[in-house]
């Protein structure tokens, strides 16, 4: 073992800047590949916190406008929803699958508090909203059952709005408890929602029955949610919405394949796709990063070739005084070896080095993307085990990249290397 | 009998085909010393190369130590040149980035020899050819006769039953030739190792116990040169 690195070390020391040039291809190889990886995990991350506000396998339901004649009705007509709807959601036709349902009610409306307003749309909602849309509270609680019950007028504000209709400096919190007025009737804060990337900065929350009793709304609501179970397959999820879909368009007298009258938004397989959008980027990002350290093999491959070809004389003496193959087989390996993890190794500590530098910089930073804060790169490094994977990957480069040469100046006859000179 | 050849024929296809070696046959006794003579290109190397197994024969027989050498693997051939052979050579053939300790201890290197214990023995055979000092140096640094002799010891170091030298002498002044050749009939005569020198000089071939003329790809007269007459210039003295 001690000799073989004697033989490489000798081997390097004679041709210096042609191995720190290729090495140098291996470790910017090394280094894009963790760089990317690392940018791509960031960027995972990002899309893993949007996504992961919503509880994960939910339908919402909101209405729209048919899109084609049904029935004796034109199309383009205006589809609204109403308690109907939810029964026959709840009803038996789709109890094996739905669990859970908490609709909607709302209305625009323009706050007042003082000399000061904001416009804002008021939600009428239940308990479980909270838990459906994974609502982050700053302060106070969410609407529960004896507001409902009672049709209480409590509000719950998102942190933006509130800090709008205080003076500057004042903590948002002191509007806890206060009254505000919406559209001329008093409600009662009872809460203050976080304002984070996803959440609106102008909706509020009422109970459910009291937005429905105080604008009037009757029958109709604007859309609702329900929870589900037992459909775990993307066709599963679709041959369900197609029936469903067909129910509820039926009932409003529009075609049962009309997607234009009714909107599904499952979540669940909304975070099928993203997961396997972000197994796609994860590949892609390997893919690019595997070609760029490919350029690096190459690289090292072809200077072993050079290497080779020049000591071809002296590979003709060791086989002259009793060398086998393998052993010069073994010697060239290991150099490409050498050098390849050498390089390799410096490559991926600059990666790993950078990403940090992206952590600490771009990490956690926030973007504004048309109006919503989006965060860039959230935690963009790689684990140990992508090092890991990644020293393995250089061995084995190093093997491929000195194995042509390797065989080449196994093959070479004894005669024929004496004769190269 | 070491080596024994029998109707051994070698072409060489090149451009056009070359027929060296017309069918060789030729037995050498164990321990004897003997020079092959010819004109140049007349196949001395080619068969030195095929008695020392870095080159194939296409037909005939050779028979090294009671064993037919033919169709060797590699690996094969490897173990036979290391364990059987030494090589000396007219340009040295030496490894510039080595220096002569090292250079001299590569055979046992190649039979898993223990670093310290192959350095001692390479020491002692530097020493044996009064190269001690010169250990350290690279082959740049030594002159053709200490080169030479450099591998000679490396010849020398797996205590080989043949040695098989292609023109020892052919880069040598008078002076350092016949210390060579001084050289290798001590080993001959003291350790009864079998030589077979290759040369077209006379003097030289005068130094060896046969001589063996070899002329349009086969062997002819066989002199016996016990008494080291055979050179026109007597005995003793290489004329350059
Ligand atoms: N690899 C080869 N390919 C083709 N022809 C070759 C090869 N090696 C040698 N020859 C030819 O074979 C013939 C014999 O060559 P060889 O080297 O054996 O001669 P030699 O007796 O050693 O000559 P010299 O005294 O000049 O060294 C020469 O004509 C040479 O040109
Ligand atoms: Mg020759």
């Amino acid at each position: 073992m001690r000799d073989l690195f004697v033989e490489i070390y000798e081997s390097i020391r004679r041709n210096k800047l042609r191995t720190v040039l290729t090495g140098f291809a291996v470790a910017w190889g090394i280094f894009m590949l963790i760089v990317l990886l690392g940018a791509g995990n960031g960027l995972i991350n990002s899309f893993g916190q949007a996504s992961g506000s919503f509880a994960s396998n939910t339908i919402a339901v909101y209405p729209g406008r048919t899109s084609e004649p049904y029935d004796g009705l034109q199309s383009g007509r205006r589809i609204t929803l109403q308690d109907q709807d939810m029964a026959l959601t709840l009803g038996p036709s789709f109890a094996a699958y739905v669990d859970d349902i908490t609709p909607t009610v709302g209305t625009s409306v323009t706050v007042v508090r003082g000399r000061k307003s904001a416009s804002g749309y008021l939600e009428g909602n239940y308990p479980s909203r909270l838990d459906v849309e994974k609502i982050k509270l700053r302060y106070g609680r969410f609407i529960n059952e004896n507001d409902l019950k009672e049709n209480r007028k409590v509000v719950v504000i998102p942190e933006r709005l509130g800090e709008n209709l205080l003076p500057e400096g004042r903590d948002v919190k002191t509007l806890m408890g206060e009254r505000l007025k919406l559209n001329g009737i008093m409600y009662r804060v009872v809460g203050i929602t976080a304002s984070d990337l996803m959440s609106s900065d102008n909706l509020m929350f009422a109970p459910f029955t009291t937005v429905k009793k105080v604008y009037n709304k009757g029958n109709d609501i604007d859309d609702f949610t329900f929870s589900f179970h037992g459909l775990d397959t993307e066709e599963a999820n679709e041959e369900f919405e197609k029936t469903y879909r067909a129910a509820i368009n039926l009932r409003h007298r529009a075609s049962p394949t009309d997607n234009g009258a009714l909107w599904l938004e499952n979540r669940f397989t909304q975070n099928l796709q993203m997961s396997k959008a972000r197994r796609v980027l994860n590949i892609a990002l390997w893919i690019i990063g595997l070609f760029t350290l490919l350029g690096g093999i190459v690289g090292v491959s072809n200077i072993m070739l050079i290497t080779v070809k020049e000591r071809t004389h002296e590979f003709g003496i060791r086989k002259a005084i009793g060398a086998s193959p393998a052993s010069i087989t073994k010697l060239i390996i290991a150099e490409s070896v050498a050098i390849t993890a050498i390089f390799g190794y410096i490559g991926m500590i600059a990666g790993l080095a950078a990403c940090e530098v992206l952590d600490k910089t771009l990490g956690n930073r926030t973007m504004d993307v048309m109006g919503e804060q989006i965060a860039v790169l959230i935690d963009p490094t790689v684990g140990v085990n992508v090092a890991l994977e990644a020293t393995l990957l250089l061995i084995i480069a190093g093997t491929i990249a000195g194995l042509t040469p390797a065989l080449k100046a196994a093959r070479v006859r004894p005669i024929e290397a004496l004769r190269a000179e | 009998m070491i080596i024994e050849l029998k109707d051994v024929n070698k072409t060489y296809f090149g451009a056009q085909p070359l027929h060296v070696l017309k069918g060789i046959n030729l037995s050498i006794e164990e321990g004897e010393f003997v020079s092959i003579m010819g004109a140049s290109g007349s196949g001395k190397s080619t068969l030195l190369n095929i008695l020392g197994i870095l080159d194939n024969y296409d037909t005939g027989e050779y028979w090294l130590a009671g064993k037919l050498i033919k169709d060797l693997t590699e690996k094969q051939a490897a173990d036979y040149r290391n364990r059987m052979i030494g090589f000396v050579f007219q340009s040295f053939n030496l490894i510039g980035f080595k220096t002569a300790v090292e250079n001299v201890e590569l055979p046992l290197f190649y039979q898993g020899v223990p670093r310290r214990k192959r350095h001692t023995m390479a020491m002692e055979f530097l020493d044996r050819l009064g190269l001690k000092d010169w250990a350290g140096h690279y082959p740049n640094e030594m002159s053709g006769g200490q080169k030479q002799r450099v591998a000679i010891a490396r010849a020398l170091i797996t205590n080989p039953r043949i040695i098989l030298a292609d023109e020892p002498t052919g880069a040598l002044d008078s002076k350092t030739s016949e210390e060579v050749m001084a050289l290798l009939a001590e080993l001959n005569r003291e350790e009864k190792v079998t030589i077979i020198v290759v040369t077209h000089e006379s003097g030289v071939a005068n130094c060896t116990n046969k001589i063996v003329h070899i002329k349009d790809g086969v062997i002819g007269e066989i002199e016996e040169n016990q008494l080291h007459n055979a050179s026109v210039l007597g005995a003793g003295s290489i004329m350059k």
